[in-house]
C-alpha cells in the first residue's frame, strides 16, 4: 500500500493521543510541557499533510510556521513559570503546587 | 518503493521516541527522546515537500525549545532527601481516554473520503512563503511577532529575582542581586 494522506494523519493521531496521555498523567511539569509539544507537532503534521494532498498549496505550511512560532513562545513562558514555581515551592511536581500565593 | 520505506522509517522513529517521551520515568531520558521525535517530524515535513518547515523545525524546536527544556531540567534539581512520587497519575482512566481518542481519530481518518488529489513533484516553498508572509498574511505575521515579544518580556519578568517583599525571607540574596538566569526564547 503506497503511502498517502491517511498514513500521515495516523502518525498525527498517535502523537496527539500520546501527548494527551502525557498531559493527563505526568507529575513533573516539564514532562507535561513535553506532552504539549507533542500535541502541537501532531497538529503541524496534519496541516502539512493536508496542504500537500488536499489543498496542494502553501496555506498549510504558513499555518504550521505560525504554530511553530507560537509553540516557541509557549515553551518560553511555560518554562519560566516552571522556574518561578521551583523557586517558590522547591519542586516542579504538580500535586504539591496547590496554592496561588504564599 | 523507497520513498515509502523512508516514510515508515521516520514514522517509526517519531512514534517510538514519542512513546519514550511519554513513558520514560527519567525526565532527562524523556527530553532526549523528544529530540528524536522532533527530528522524525522534521523528516516527515521534508517528505511532504515542506523544506522550509523541516529546517525551521530543526532550528526552532531542536535548537531552541529542546535546549530550553534541558536547561530547565538542569535548573530544577530536586533537593536531596525529598523523594516525590515520580511517574504517573491516573494511569487507567487517562490510558483509556487516550486509546478511545486514538480509535476515534483513526476511524475519522480512515473513514472519511478525503478529496485527495495526486500531488505533483515538490517545489521549493521558501520564496512563496516569504512572499505570502509579506502580502496576504502580513497581519498574522506581525501578530506573531508581537506575541513573541510579549512572551520574551513575560518570561524575563517571571523568572526575575524577587526583591525581598516586606520582611519575608530577609536573607534571600540581599537586595538587588543580578538575575543570573539567562533568558532564552
Amino acid at each position: 500500500m503506497t503511502v498517502g494522506l491517511e498514513h500521515y494523519l495516523t502518525v498525527g493521531a498517535i502523537l496527539f493521543s500520546l501527548g494527551v496521555f502525557a498531559v493527563m498523567t505526568r507529575r513533573n511539569t516539564v514532562a507535561l510541557l513535553m506532552g504539549v509539544e507533542l500535541i502541537l507537532n501532531s497538529a503541524n503534521i496534519n496541516f502539512v499533510a493536508f496542504s500537500r494532498y488536499v489543498e496542494r498549496g502553501i496555506e498549510g505550511h504558513l499555518m504550521a510556521a505560525f504554530v511553530i512560532a507560537l509553540a516557541a513562545a509557549e515553551a518560553a513562558v511555560g518554562l519560566a513559570i516552571v522556574l518561578a514555581m521551583f523557586r517558590n515551592f522547591g519542586t516542579v511536581h504538580v500535586e504539591t503546587v496547590n496554592r496561588l500565593k504564599r | 518503493m523507497s520513498g515509502d520505506l523512508v516514510f515508515y522509517g521516520f514514522a517509526l522513529l517519531t512514534v517510538l521516541a514519542g512513546f519514550f517521551v511519554v513513558f520514560s520515568r527519567n525526565i532527562v531520558h524523556a527530553g532526549f527522546s523528544l529530540l528524536f521525535t522532533l527530528f522524525g517530524v522534521a523528516g516527515l515535513f521534508a517528505l511532504l515537500g515542506a523544506d522550509f518547515l523541516a529546517v525551521t523545525q530543526v532550528i526552532v524546536y531542536i535548537g531552541g525549545v529542546l535546549v530550553l527544556i534541558l536547561f530547565v531540567v538542569m535548573m530544577t534539581r530536586i533537593p536531596r532527601g525529598y523523594l516525590p512520587r515520580r511517574g504517573f497519575d491516573h494511569m487507567v482512566p487517562a490510558g483509556a481516554l487516550a486509546i478511545v481518542l486514538f480509535a476515534l481519530l483513526y476511524k475519522v481518518v480512515t473513514g472519511t473520503g478525503w478529496a485527495v488529489r495526486e500531488p505533483g513533484p515538490a517545489h521549493p516553498t521558501i520564496s512563496e512563503i516569504g512572499a505570502r508572509l509579506m502580502t496576504t498574511h502580513i497581519f498574522p505575521f506581525e501578530f506573531v511577532s508581537l506575541v513573541l515579544l510579549v512572551a520574551m518580556i513575560g518570561a524575563a519578568i517571571l523568572i526575575r529575582e524577587r526583591e525581598a517583599p516586606a520582611g519575608e525571607e530577609p536573607a534571600a540574596g540581599g537586595g538587588p542581586a543580578a538575575p543570573d538566569e539567562e533568558v532564552r526564547s
